[in-house]
């Protein structure tokens, strides 16, 4: 494998501070991760450990008090449509409907090379595969939690995103719709080999979905604690690996992370 | 809200069409087939719901008419009685368009003279508060720079301003126009600021990542969501300016209702001021009224909250 295929997205030495009325306070500190074309990887932490952070210097919304990230070679300078984002509360436009919202971002990037049939057939082609087309017309307010996320992630896929940039996208739903969604994102995956990085703090989720799991520890001055490769086989079966021993094993290493190792929360806050 | 308590066998014929929809809409899970079959043929009404909704109401007009009466006979009717004010009404009604010279029109002409200057000056000052306001709320220097500016003036009456308005146009109508101008740009600036500055971050964030164009960014998404807050103070305005043009055109002269209220205390014709008084209420209820239909209109999920 090329250096460039092994290290797409690259953080070196990232330090984020913030300056708030008590004086600067440190998110995070000493962050080093490569993250490889294709892979998938997710950030698990505490609430508060500077994940969505981290996301959100990936995306480019802020930007590092110190150190450089990486994407394919070039230094990241702001949020661009190769990076798509996934907002923990979809974030549609509630007077636009689903088809326009998708239309929005595929107008962005393809309006300057194809013409208006062909960004109709791409915004169509998003909302399918979510499973969304009766629902095109309709505003977010008309559909549910987890069609409203659908329409969020169709949004980033529509732009074919070089990495695409999950923060927490279930955690606003309940279990079955969210453990549905996360069998849909397993196989949208799968088909687009997208590199995604994934904010959770759900631990099934984590090891059901991911190749690596970096684990943070609390914050403030929130570091890389640990990574932790997945080996398990895909395509994954969420049934199949609920009596896995690998799985539990896996499981179990991440519980004893966050709750043995990095459990007192109110203690260091 | 179907209850057999209130049957009567008089109802399919007094609203069987009303009364059909309410029992199509009734689930009934209760009740057998053969019960509800007797109903679908009684057709229940719901008078309750219908005593709710006209009594109270009524009661309240009743109230004010005899509270209204009562000072008539009080004041040995110096103001007149509900049912002479509504003779003259009527009178006045049948030809409300008339015109001899301009200090005798109908009350049609009053009305309508008054709503083009709040239409007028209403106008301007949305033309110039929406752009000034979306600036105050875009950029925090400018915001700073006028907030001292937009809180010293507030405050004042806009009457305070018709001398200057007088001095400057040269006439009673334009100054009486520059008086609502004023009074209406306060809550359109402030009402748009806030809301551009309220817009939330998750849908800016949505503009950054996608890397929209300022213009997409205006059009798909403050337009849109500043909205709400716009109509909220064109509410406003308009309600103020329905206040203000009234005295206004008191002091003012020339044809409108405020001054059709001054010329009536000077020909000491009550019942005509009596009327007046309605007669700016009611306009003043269906402009409110049309304004928030429009709002609600406009008005989406994740803003209502």
């Amino acid at each position: 494998m090329s250096s460039l295929t092994t290290k797409y997205i690259e953080i070196q030495g990232v330090e984020q501070t913030f300056k708030t009325k008590k004086g600067p306070f440190c998110a995070l500190q000493n962050i080093n991760l490569t993250v490889a074309k294709g892979e998938f990887v997710a950030l698990i932490g505490h609430s508060g450990c500077g994940k969505s952070t981290l996301l959100n210097l990936i995306a480019g919304l802020t930007t590092p008090t110190q150190g450089t990230l990486l994407c394919a070679n070039r230094e990241i300078s702001g949020p661009g449509p190769e990076r798509a984002v996934v907002f923990q509360n979809h974030s549609l436009l509630p007077w636009l409907t689903c088809f326009e919202n998708v239309y929005l971002a595929v107008e962005r990037v393809f309006a300057a090379k194809e013409n208006k049939a062909q960004l109709k057939a791409r915004t169509d082609a998003a909302l399918a595969m979510v499973g969304l087309t009766a629902a095109a017309q309709k505003r977010p307010g008309e559909i549910s939690g987890g069609m409203k996320q659908r329409v969020g992630i169709a949004r980033a896929l529509c732009m074919e995103p070089k990495v695409l940039l999950l923060d927490e996208p279930f955690g606003a739903l309940d279990a079955l719709t969210r453990a549905k969604l996360q069998d849909e994102l397993l196989q949208i995956v799968a088909t687009t080999q997208s590199t995604v990085v994934m904010v959770t703090h759900d631990v099934d989720e984590a090891v059901l979905l991911s190749d690596r799991i970096v684990m943070m520890t609390n914050g403030p001055s929130a570091t890389i604690g640990e990574v932790l490769s997945v080996a398990l086989p895909r395509p994954r079966d969420r049934v199949a690996l609920a009596e896995s021993s690998e799985y539990l094993h896996y499981r179990k290493a991440v519980i004893d992370f966050l709750y043995t190792r990095q459990g007192h929360v109110e203690k260091a806050a | 809200m179907v209850s057999a308590v209130f049957h009567s066998p008089l109802e399919p014929l007094v609203a069987p069409a009303a009364a059909q929809q309410v029992a199509a809409a009734a689930p009934a899970d209760t009740s057998t087939p053969s019960q509800r079959d007797k109903e679908k043929a009684s057709t229940p009404f719901d008078w309750r719901g219908a005593w709710m909704a006209f009594l109270p109401p009524l009661l309240g007009l009743g109230l004010l008419v005899g509270i209204w009466e009562m000072v008539s006979v009080g004041t040995a009717r110096s103001i007149p009685s509900p049912l002479e004010t509504w003779k003259q009404a009527l009178v006045l009604f049948s030809d409300p368009f008339y015109s001899k010279g301009p200090n005798d029109q109908g009350v049609g002409w009053n009305v309508l003279s008054s709503l083009q200057r709040v239409a007028f000056g209403f106008g301007m000052a949305a033309l110039v508060g929406i752009p000034v306001g979306f600036m105050i709320g875009r950029f925090e220097f400018l915001s700073r720079m006028f907030n001292p500016l937009i809180s010293l003036m507030r405050p004042v009456s806009p009457l305070a301003w018709l001398p200057i308005g007088l001095l400057v146009f040269k006439g009673a109508n334009p100054a009486a126009i520059w008086t609502i101008f004023i009074c209406s740009i306060w809550p359109m600036i402030i009402n748009t600021a806030v809301g551009v500055q309220r817009v939330p971050q998750d849908y800016m964030n949505v503009a950054r990542v996608l890397n929209l164009s300022e213009w997409k960014i205006v059009t798909k998404i403050l337009f849109p969501a500043v909205l709400p807050y716009m109509l909220t103070g064109v509410r406003l305005a308009v309600g103020t300016a329905w206040l203000v043009i009234v005295a206004a055109e008191m002091l003012t002269g020339g044809v409108g209702i405020g001054f059709w209220v001054w010329d009536e205390w000077n020909n000491l014709n009550v019942k005509n001021i009596i009327i007046a008084i309605f007669v700016i209420g009611i306009v003043g209820l269906v402009l409110e009224f049309a304004l928030i239909k429009l709002a609600t209109a406009f008005t989406f999920e994740e803003v209502k909250s």
